[in-house]
């Protein structure tokens, strides 16, 4: 009996976060190639969430420090807001791509380089942490599906 | 009695048609408001007297430009800074992409980007920068005041945020339009990347260079 709970236990172990990032699918991960490492750069990303949640907050080792920045158009004018926590309708895409919102990467260990890759991970108030992989791409990208076709 | 009825239900049948006509003026005009309400007003078309390019800068080399210097060229005007991560990187590949299709044509055009945070974006960060996006584009930063300057004879709306999280505690906004200019600096028209592909706006500016708009 205590190894069938032993067995038990060792599964929920397992599953759990399996199950954890079951149900919620970030894609469509990329950051822009940056020029100079002393200037921020952009990643961008697809987040699904089954339930309602929330994205807390993101960290990678690339870069000191990540922000969330939604873009604000007033008029002709675009101005970039700081957002705390980003909210995560159940069953709703929430999509960060050029122009609109965007993980602002500070303080960067060094230039992102196209054709590279690095991770990042996403700090969800309920699902939890789950990581990424995010593929660096050109200057000029707007998008991975762009660069797949 | 019965003729008073008769009268009554007219009076009713009357009322309810002007209702009725009442409530279609109220429809239309929510539809016609909504249609015409939703147009974003087009962007600062001031005019072609209000929008001037004029300005006394530094380029990415180190040299005292003025726009004297680019006279003779269609120029492709371009205010942002190195620190906007997403916008300005968006439009300035945007703009290479553009230069790109215009293919035999490109050396009649001067592309130009001008910071408007000159205290960061020094000569050498603008070499580094702009030389990432086209050859052909040139860099253009100064003092605090000649920046203004050249963004007051645009027309060009900026400003500098407080952010205590940015680095150096600010962020700037700005206006993301391109402007076409004339060979002879006047102000032909206003582009902004998203509106049209960058082979719609290639087409665009090559047909207004060989004078067909």
């Amino acid at each position: 009996m205590r190894k069938l709970i032993a067995i038990v236990v060792a599964v929920w172990a397992i599953a759990s976060p399996a199950l954890a990032e079951e149900s919620i699918r970030v894609f469509d991960t990329w950051a822009r190639a940056t020029i100079l490492a002393s200037r921020p750069g952009a990643a961008y990303l697809t987040i699904e969430s089954a339930a309602e949640d929330r994205l807390l907050g993101v960290t990678t080792p690339v870069a000191g420090h990540v922000m969330i920045h939604a873009v604000e158009k007033d008029g002709d004018v675009s101005r970039m807001k700081h957002i705390e926590t980003l909210e995560l309708p159940a069953g709703e895409r929430v999509t960060l791509a050029p122009g609109g919102m965007h993980l602002m990467l500070m303080a960067l260990q060094d230039k992102l380089s196209e054709g590279t890759t690095f991770p990042m991970t996403l700090s969800f108030e309920t699902a939890g942490e789950v990581t990424v992989e995010v593929s660096v791409l050109g200057i000029a990208a707007q998008g991975p599906r762009e660069a797949a076709e | 009695m019965a003729s008073t009825k008769t009268t009554q239900l007219r009076r009713i049948r009357f009322s309810l048609w002007i209702l009725v006509a009442a409530a279609v003026l109220a429809l239309g005009g929510a539809y016609f408001v909504r249609t015409i309400g939703v147009r974003e007003p087009p962007p600062v078309t001031v005019g072609e007297a209000a929008i001037r390019s004029e300005f006394s800068l530094i380029d990415h080399n180190g040299n005292r430009v003025t726009e004297a210097d680019f006279l003779g060229r269609w120029q492709l005007v371009f205010f942002g800074f190195t620190h906007c991560p997403d916008v300005c990187p968006t439009t300035l590949a945007y703009i290479a992409n553009v230069l790109d299709r215009l293919s035999g044509e490109v050396e009649r055009v001067a592309p130009i980007f001008i910071t408007v945070d000159p205290s960061r974006d020094t000569p050498e960060v603008m070499a580094e920068y702009v030389q990432a996006f086209h050859p052909k584009l040139t860099g253009l930063t100064g003092s605090e005041a000649e920046v203004a300057a050249a963004a007051q004879s645009f027309r060009v709306y900026y400003e500098k945020m407080e952010e205590e999280t940015a680095p150096d505690g600010y962020l700037m906004a700005h206006a993301g339009h391109i402007y076409l200019m004339t060979p002879e600096g006047r102000f032909e028209d206003v582009f902004r990347e998203g509106e049209q592909s960058a082979e719609e706006m290639a087409t665009d500016v090559l047909a207004r260079m060989n004078g067909k708009q």
